[in-house]
Order: structure tokens, then sequence, then C-alpha cells
């Protein structure tokens, strides 16, 4: 399935709310924009910045929406577009690499039925290739919501740390 | 014999990282208290005689950077601790923030004493962010035992720590594109100069240090006995934390002493070869680091032996690598890795990167000529001498040392195809 069918989230009061507090947690401070940006995509449940929110954080803030995607687009955590449930970040970098990491992008890609920054039907699971994170001593490796999985060498490996998340 | 050592890590598993009080049992804050009986200028000389260079990667000496910081005079002025850590196979600063959060605490308060500054930041990785809670709590413990805030332990001196999060950007490591990061806009390296030494956050003098290199800073000052000073060889005195990884048995951090053989790392330390294949080659210091063949084993990890076998320390990292990975698979890896993490605002960077994944992919089907490998040199000089940031000036180090260090892999094949 395509990203762009997911429908986009909507700004409600309940969201403005926690925004808001999202907001004074940082001072109401334009100059902590990324720091705001990452929260607020925790708190969606698709992972990204809905254009509403990035309107609505202009106006808050007092800076200019260009800023806000600029910030967006430049960092590779941030985006502009939903994602799944549980993004699967594969780490694509040389100690992973040669680690055999392939063997985790072929068997997701098989066991999901989904190509590389696709989502599953179900909108639980997207695949995406990242730079190195830093757990090169659990190569080959990947991270969802921010946790890392290490030493995923075999299919069963894999199978178990999806069934881990369903 | 045992060829690792405590000196950087002898906190580790001491206490418990979440308390401290815990912490202070263990001699927590007997740094700082030792600290503010000294002025900055005594405190940067004695990180100098300890000769220690910056462990980021680009080895300045500390000692030197901070009584240059010291001596700047300014109303407010800002340290920041640079925990961005993203060379790949780079992972020692991630033991210190998850081993020892305190004692990095400890010494930002230091640093700011000895350079007069207000204000701490700590940039920390976004692919961190699990450490996130632990500083957070670190620092506001400090806060409440009065380490932090105003007139700090009654020597009218006062300080505050801020945590920043990065959002997956490797370039987000370079000083000035940090700087923007914090201010809340795109990291994109600024111009130099102005140099932040004078002119970096919110244009307050900057003083920036890796996470080792702060780290080191409370353990020297209690270090009475000089004990730091029995490590090392030759200039490069003391010890290093280096992290292992690749195709060895055991990757990890390890603490040794500078002087310690390549081989003695690998092979004792990382437990040698998956499978116990041969080496095709070693990288040192992350991605940007130049690359060495197996000859570099008997080679002292110093920084002065290193260069002469034609690497550097850098970050830290040795990456290992066995035959079942080509030299070209391996370069263009590096190479996809920089035209990702490149800002593109500059033309030698942004373009050279292209060259160089032309290059590669026309080196992987032999059908590169000698004018291309002739025009590939021509353009790795140019991003090494004109590129904006560090970024750019080192994406091409390990094709051009590995053209240096692996001629036979460059051999043009066939003369036919030249024109
Ligand atoms: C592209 C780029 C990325 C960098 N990444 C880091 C990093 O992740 N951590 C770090 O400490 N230094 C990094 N540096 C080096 C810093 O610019 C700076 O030299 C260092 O933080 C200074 O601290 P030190 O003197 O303690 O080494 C990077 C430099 C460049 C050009
Ligand atoms: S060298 Fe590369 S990363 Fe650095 S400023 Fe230029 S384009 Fe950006
Ligand atoms: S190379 Fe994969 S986590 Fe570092």
């Amino acid at each position: 399935m395509s990203l762009s069918l997911i429908k986009n989230y909507v700004l409600t009061k309940e969201l403005a709310t926690k925004i808001d507090l999202i907001l004074a947690a940082h001072e109401n401070d334009g100059s902590q924009l990324v720091g705001i940006l990452l929260d607020i995509q925790e708190l969606i449940p698709n992972h990204y910045i809905p254009e509403e929110v990035a309107y609505y954080l202009a106006e808050k803030l007092d800076v200019k929406i260009t800023n806000i995607y600029d910030c967006i687009t430049f960092y590779s955590s941030l985006s502009t577009t939903p994602r799944a449930k549980y993004p699967i970040q594969i780490c694509n970098s040389i100690v992973c690499k040669v680690n055999q990491n392939d063997t985790i992008f072929t068997t997701l890609k098989d066991l999901l039925g989904i190509n590389l920054n696709e989502i599953t039907y179900d909108g639980r699971f997207t695949l995406e290739s990242v730079a190195c994170f830093g757990a090169c001593d659990m190569a080959p490796a990947v991270r969802i919501n921010g946790k890392v999985y290490g030493y995923l060498t075999s299919r069963a490996k894999i199978e178990n740390l999806l069934s881990e998340l369903i | 014999m045992s060829k690792t050592v405590s000196f950087i890590t002898k906190n580790f598993g001491k206490y418990d990282v979440s308390s401290i009080g815990s912490y202070m049992e263990c001699g927590g804050f007997d740094a700082l208290k030792k600290a503010i009986t000294l002025s900055g200028e005594e405190i940067a000389g004695i990180v100098a005689a300890a000769k220690i260079k910056g462990r980021g990667g680009a080895g300045y000496d500390m000692g030197r950077k901070l009584a240059q910081a010291k001596s700047v005079i300014a109303e407010k002025k800002v340290v920041i601790c640079n925990a961005d850590e993203g060379e790949p196979c780079t992972f020692k600063d991630r033991m210190l923030l998850e081993n020892d959060p305190f004692n990095l605490i400890e010494s930002m308060i230091i640093t700011g004493y000895t350079v007069d500054a207000e204000d701490g930041y700590i940039y920390l990785r976004e692919e961190y962010c699990h450490l996130r809670p632990l500083l957070l709590n670190a620092i506001r413990q400090a806060k409440t035992y009065g380490f932090l805030g105003t007139n700090i332990l009654g020597k009218g001196f006062n300080f505050e720590i801020h945590l920043y999060s990065g959002a997956g950007a490797y370039v987000c490591g370079e000083g000035t594109a940090l700087i923007e990061s914090i201010e809340g806009k795109a990291g994109r390296p600024r111009m130099k100069p102005p140099f932040i030494k004078q002119c970096g956050l919110y244009n307050r003098p900057t003083c920036v240090n890796n996470v080792e290199s702060l780290s080191l800073l409370s353990h020297i000052l209690l270090d009475e006995d000089k004990e730091y000073q029995t490590y090392g060889m030759g200039d490069s005195i003391g010890t290093k934390l280096i992290s292992v990884a690749g195709n060895v048995k055991h990757p990890g951090v390890f603490e040794i002493p500078f002087g310690t053989t390549v081989r003695e790392i690998v092979y004792d330390l990382a437990g040698g070869i998956d499978g116990d294949r041969p080496i095709r080659l070693l990288q040192f210091g992350g991605a940007s680091g130049k690359i060495a063949s197996s000859k570099i084993l008997d080679t002292p990890y110093t920084y002065e032996d290193l260069k002469r076998s034609g690497v550097t320390v850098g970050s830290g990292a040795i990456l290992v690598i066995d035959d079942r990975t080509s030299l070209i698979e391996f370069l263009q890896s590096t190479q996809e890795f920089f035209s990702h993490e490149s800002c593109g605002q500059c033309t030698p960077c942004r373009e050279g990167n292209r060259h160089m994944k032309l290059f590669l992919q026309k080196l992987a089907d032999g059908t590169h000529t000698d004018k291309d490998i002739k025009s590939m040199k021509k353009i790795a000089k140019l991003m090494a001498m004109s590129s904006l940031c560090g970024l750019g000036e080192t994406a091409q180090s390990a094709l051009v040392s590995a053209m240096n260090q692996f001629e036979d892999v460059f051999h043009v094949k066939s003369s036919e195809v030249q024109e």
C-alpha cells in the first residue's frame, strides 16, 4: 500500500491540548523546535507531523512555516508523511552490512509483503533503511520506536521479533 | 596479561546510575570540589600537561582549547557536550553515557567553571533517546544537591545544563551545524569565520567538546598520583576508549593504554575474526577515516604511529572487515553514507559525492579508465580543500587511502575502453 493512501491526521481539540502541553514543557521556545517536533511525532499514532499541526506550531511559536518544513524535511527522524505504528528502521551502514543485514531486508520484505518505504495493509509496519544508530556491537540491528533489536542473524530471530511486537 | 585498563571507565558498574547519593559514595563531585579551589587557567594547565587531545575526531589539544575559551572576554559563554556520536562503527560515547552519566554532568560543570560559562548544553543524538531519562534525572539531582544553579558550592558560580535532542543527521556532529540545530533550525554548517570560540550559540563564545574528552576531566583532576601519565607511549600519553566492530568475534568498547598494537586489539580484545578468516581491510575512526591492509597489525595504537601508517585515531572506531566483503562493496557503502548525510549546501561535497558514486560504479563494472582515475583523484583533492565543513573534507578519505594502499583493485583492466 502506498503511504499517501493513509488519511491525514486531523488536529482535534484533544490533540491541540496535548501539543500545548509539549510546548509548555519546552517553554514555548521556538529555538527548541527540533525537540518539540520529535515529541509531537511520538504523540501522533502514525509518527509524523501532519500539515495542520505544522501550521498550528508556526502560529503558536511565531516561527515561519517554511522554517518548520525546513526542519522536518532536513532531519531523517522527522517525517511529513504517515508512518506505521511500528516503523522498522533497518541499519544499512557498514558494520551491519558486513554482518549480513541483507538477511534482514529480504526476510522482512518477505514476511510483511512490502518493499522499503511501504506500509502493510493494516498500518502496523513500515520498512526503512537508516544509517548507523550506534548499536554496531549488536550488528546486524534494527530500531523500532526507539528500541534497538540486535543480532538478527537468522529468519527465526526476525520472526521472533515480529511476534513480540504483535 | 590483561590488555585493557580502567581509568576513564573506573566508575563503570561501581554505582547506581540513577542515584546521585550512590555516585557521591564513590567519590562523586570530589573533582568539582577540588576544581573550585583552582583557577580556570590552572585547570586548563593540568589538562594541557596530560596532553589530552579531543576525542571527537579532530584531535585538537584540549588544554589549549580550554585556555582559549577562558581567555575570551564576554558576558555570557557556553559549553556544549557533543553527544551526537554519528560516525558509523563508533559507540564509545554511548558506553560513557550509559555507565557514568553523573561523571559527565560533573565534568561539564567543571568545564563551565574553567571557562566562566553560565550555560551548558548536551546535544544527544536522537538515536540515543533511550538515554534521555537517565541524563535528565542526573541533571535534576545535581540541581537538587546544589551542584547546578546559582552560587554553586558557595563560589558565586552559576551554571545550568540543558539537554537537546538531535533528529537523525550525522552532519549535526559538526560544531556549527550542531549550534544551528540547538537554535531550532536545520543543521546546515555555517561559514567560518566567525569561529564558534568567539561567536557560536546565540552569538556567544562557545566551547564544544566530545563526551569522552569531557568525561576525562574529573578523573584527571583527581589523579594526584599521575596514574594517567604512566599509560601510553611517546607523545600519546594515557588511555583511549576504542570501539571495535565488523567481522570480529567479540565487538565492543575497550579502554586501552596508547601503544597497544592493532593486532592485540583485534585478536586479543576483540577475539579475532569470525571463522578465523583473513582480514580484507581495517578502517580507523569511522566512515570519515582512512583504511589500511592487515600490514598495519603490528603498529602500536598511538597518534604518531597510526599517522605514519597512513591512518588516524579519529573517533576511536576500528572496523575490521574480512574477505567476504570486497573493497569496492565497502567503498560503495561508505560513499552511500556520505551522499545520504551531506547537507548539500556546498558544491564540492554535493557534486563530489555524486562523482564518487559514478566512479565506484564504473570500478565495480570494471569499465573505469586511466582518465577516470585521474579525474577522481583531482575531485577528491578539491573536496578535501574546498568543502565548507569536515563532512565534505573527509568523505573522500576512505577512497583515497584505498587508492594508495590497494593499488591493484584500481588497475585499469582493458586499454580498449580508454578514449
Ligand atoms: C561531519 C562531522 C561530524 C562530527 N561528528 C561528531 C560527533 O558525533 N561527536 C563528536 O564529538 N565530534 C564530532 N565531530 C567533531 C566536532 O566537530 C568537534 O571537533 C568535536 O566535537 C570537538 O570536541 P573534542 O575537541 O573534544 O574532540 C564531527 C565533525 C564533523 C565535521
Ligand atoms: S561539506 Fe557537505 S555537509 Fe558540509 S556544508 Fe558542504 S555540503 Fe554540507
Ligand atoms: S553500523 Fe549498524 S548500528 Fe552501527
